[in-house]
């Protein structure tokens, strides 16, 4: 199972690809892509996304899924997703709402 | 592709000559030097200006004694990030005092027009659609310098002391 | 300290106003990002983990209180509130947006600083020695000659795109507390037989992959051939460095692969054909130098009876003391040391806040001079014995006042996996575990000073290689994976660190250095016997036994 994420070009924050194609923050909104078409779309409307200066470096990433929810398989990723792990109180995870 | 010099579109006089092309029974050619080395004579012997194309790895030195020849000298880029032409371009200026036109070709970017002036490189060959904005920008983005440049002019070191 | 002139502000404006231009023609799409990426590294902006990182220059590691004002200025208003202080003696922030570094650089030219060429493929920042100019056992202050460089390579046409990145150091002293050997021109000040000022040269020295001690290239250049020279040797480099593959890019390969004496043929051979070609009238190196004429410091007696007071008086006094002073040239006066390894803390970091008081402090209380050092700290040079007291009761109050100066807490450690795109593991919460199991401030002084180096990949910004003790991490099948390597130094005597064998999971990282350290104490002759002297003495085969044999 893999989601497309990026970095956004005007402010470096890490996005993922949601349905859509429109680029949320938070994991549990991408997009998931598990057969290798579902994943040449992800990375189509990703190229098309850097070539329209939204974003830069885009990549497939896998994720395992815990019920519905997706999670980064790697430890960079999961830092990734989260924030950095000795400051809980800076990035996304100082942002989230939910439980 | 369009030569550019003194930040206006030129015309070339110049044909570039590939290595396996036969050479045009006269007129202005530019050849690579693996060319010039296997038929320097001819080259030579031709009845017409004579240019020299270098590599990125060719470093002006191995032609010195040959260097008067040429009128021009096309230096590749064959990526921007490849900065070797920027030493064979201040050589050619400060080593080896050539004063022909020393021509850019390759990956020509914007933002690297100034550094390649700086180091005595004078004609620009780019893409059709490449802005002269750039030409026009990139002189006058530093009012001064730190370093003396190719063709010389002196340092902000030298204009402190009255240079 | 130097203070630019219409020149050197000229320049950084300028250079601010090219890079907001490229900023537009990238938003705009006239240049894509790998066309991009080589200009915004040569303004310091990196894409990170989790954001943009800007990497400001600290020139030689020498500071205004202003320029530190305007630096907890960046930190609130364009990031998030702290900064980081690195190896190389300068400032990152690790939150900014590309749209406003233009405005962060325009910010900071206005105090004379900047991110010219903290990254890229081009000369970086020139480092020196944190104590340069008040230390005793300087012969000179180097800090003129950093600067010459500085101005030297700023915008070099020639030298923007080199096969990778170029670092210079210099050191000025017997003492080299600038890691020159590690370092791809490493620069000693010294003097002739006549008594004059020239440079000995050292070269192809680097950590990474490939961890090489630096070799002598030449004894003595003169002050006048100072930067002829230097071109020679970039060009020679620019020439013939590999492009092939970016792991083989540095001089230090180039030097590993043609061998000592064939390159310092071709240098000399091009530094004769050019000799005389970069001007540096006498007259600019008198302007330069007179920036770093001695402050005007108050003739004092050599002790201070109200400092030894306090010292009798306050614990918590005497143990500062112990660590976070060196002796000042001058006397009455003392060299303070700030430790940025706060337990809990990241190595490096400080908050605006803290910025603005150290600020305060340098101005009031240090003739308004600062310092970074490349071990993370920062250093107030001027400071009356007198003043000793009061100023670390406001670093003490501001979470400043750590006494670990050279003791086994003060680690170097890099941003790591929480923050850096390079990283293969975290680097930080096992320096604060690290510094967690050893809090008890006796027991740090009773092992005796021990310089521990965290890397969190092997390019090695963490300096793993020349620690006393060194951390690597890896990944090992997508788990973080720590090596040990000891008997690392990054001084005069340099030694690149071995390897103790298989690496250590997280959980028993800490476990393994404490068996080091336990070691250690049981092999050393005395107290006297420092751990790194031990090592050199003892070997590895102990520390190895100690480590594995148990499993």
């Amino acid at each position: 199972m893999k989601v497309l994420t990026a970095n956004r070009l005007a402010d470096g924050a890490v996005v993922y690809l949601a349905v859509g194609s429109s680029w949320v923050g938070d994991l549990a909104h991408a997009a998931l892509a598990d057969t290798p078409e579902a994943e040449a779309a992800l990375t189509a409307a990703a190229a098309a996304a850097v070539k329209a200066r939204l974003v830069v470096g885009a990549y497939l990433m896998p994720v395992v899924l815990e019920g519905d929810v997706p999670r980064p398989v790697s430890v960079r990723e999961r830092i990734r997703a989260a924030g950095p792990s000795n400051r809980t109180d800076l990035g996304k995870q100082a942002e989230a709402t939910l439980p | 592709m369009k030569l550019v010099k003194n930040a206006a579109v030129a015309e070339d006089g110049w044909t570039t000559v590939a290595d396996d092309e036969n050479l045009p029974e006269g007129g202005a050619v530019i050849v690579s030097l693996a060319r010039f080395k296997a038929e320097r004579d001819t080259l030579v012997g031709r009845n017409a200006p004579l240019g020299l194309r270098l590599k990125s790895n060719e470093p002006p030195a191995t032609v010195a004694e040959d260097l008067e020849r040429f009128s021009v000298i096309a230096l590749e880029f064959p990526i921007f990030r490849d900065g070797r032409a920027y030493s064979h371009a201040t050589q050619l200026r400060q080593r080896f005092g050539f004063e022909g036109e020393i021509r850019a070709v390759g990956d020509v970017l914007w933002d690297q027009l100034l550094n390649m002036i700086r180091c005595g490189i004078d004609a620009f060959e780019v893409d059709d659609d490449f802005p002269l904005d750039a030409f026009d920008e990139a002189p006058k983005l530093f009012s001064n310098y730190y370093q003396p440049a190719a063709v010389g002019g002196p340092s902000i070191f030298e204009k402190r002391h009255g240079a | 300290m130097y203070r630019y002139d219409e020149f050197d502000q000229a320049a950084v404006n300028e250079r601010v106003a090219q890079f907001r231009g490229q900023v537009a023609r990238r938003l705009q799409g006239q240049i894509t990002e790998d066309q991009f990426k080589p200009l915004r590294l040569m303004n310091g902006l990196y894409l990170q983990l989790h954001a943009y990182m800007l990497r400001v220059a600290i020139p030689y590691g020498t500071l205004s209180a202003r320029q530190m004002h305007m630096l907890a200025h960046v930190a609130r208003k364009y990031d998030k509130g702290y900064g980081h202080f690195t190896t190389r003696q300068n400032i990152q922030y690790n939150w900014p947006r590309l749209v406003d570094t233009p405005d962060i650089l325009a910010d900071l030219a206005t105090v004379e600083m900047h991110g010219i060429q903290t990254s890229g493929n081009c000369i970086r920042n020139v480092t020196s020695d944190p104590f340069a100019g008040v230390a005793k056992d300087e012969i000179e202050d180097p800090r003129p000659w950093c600067e010459i460089f500085r101005q030297w390579s700023t915008f070099h046409p020639e030298f923007s795109y080199l096969p990778r990145k170029f670092k210079i150091a210099v050191t000025a002293a017997e003492h080299d507390r600038a890691a020159i050997k590690l370092h791809d021109i490493g620069i000693r000040v010294v003097k002739n037989a006549e008594g004059e000022t020239g440079f000995e040269f050292w070269v192809g020295g680097g950590m990474g992959r490939t961890p090489i001690i630096a070799k002598k290239l030449k004894d003595f250049v003169a002050k006048a051939d100072l930067l002829d020279y230097a071109t020679a040797c970039l060009r020679v480099y620019n020439e013939l460095g590999r492009r092939d593959n970016i792991y083989k890019a540095r001089i230090k390969i180039l030097i590993h692969e043609m061998g000592l004496a064939k390159y310092a043929e071709l240098v000399e051979a091009e530094f004769q054909r050019i000799r005389g070609t970069v001007a540096l009238p006498d007259a600019e190196i008198a302007r330069i130098q007179a920036y770093f004429a001695p402050p005007a410091y108050e003739s004092l007696p050599a002790t201070s009876t109200a400092f030894e007071a306090k010292k009798f008086e306050d614990r918590g006094f005497r143990d500062f003391v112990r660590t976070n002073l060196h002796p000042h040239k001058v006397p009455g006066y003392a060299i303070v040391s700030i430790s940025l390894k706060a337990p809990g803390v990241a190595p490096g970091d400080i908050s605006a806040d803290q910025m603005d008081l150290v600020a305060d402090l340098a101005e009031t209380y240090s003739l308004g001079e600062l310092r970074a050092t490349h071990e993370q700290n920062l250093v107030l040079p001027n400071v009356k014995l007198d003043d000793v007291y009061t100023v670390w009761q406001q670093l003490r109050d501001a979470g400043l006042g750590t006494a670990n100066i050279g003791l086994l807490s003060d680690i170097i450690c890099c941003p790591g996996l929480d923050y850096c795109d390079l990283a293969n593991a975290r680097s930080i919460p096992l320096a604060k575990e690290i510094q967690d199991r050893f809090a008890d401030l006796e027991r740090q002084h009773k092992v005796g000073e021990l310089k521990i180096k965290m890397s969190g990949c092997i390019n090695a910004c963490g300096h793993h290689h020349v620690g006393h003790i060194g951390v690597l991490g890896v990944d090992k099948h997508g788990k973080e994976l720590y090596q040990l390597q000891l008997g690392g130094s990054a001084t005069e005597d340099a030694s690149l660190g071995d390897l103790t064998g298989a690496g250590f999971p997280p959980e028993k990282l800490v476990d393994a250095v404490e068996t080091v350290i336990e070691t250690y104490l049981r092999l050393r002759t005395g107290e006297a016997e420092a751990f790194l002297d031990c090592y050199r003495r003892v070997g590895m085969a102990p520390f190895k036994a100690a480590l594995y044999e148990a499993r």
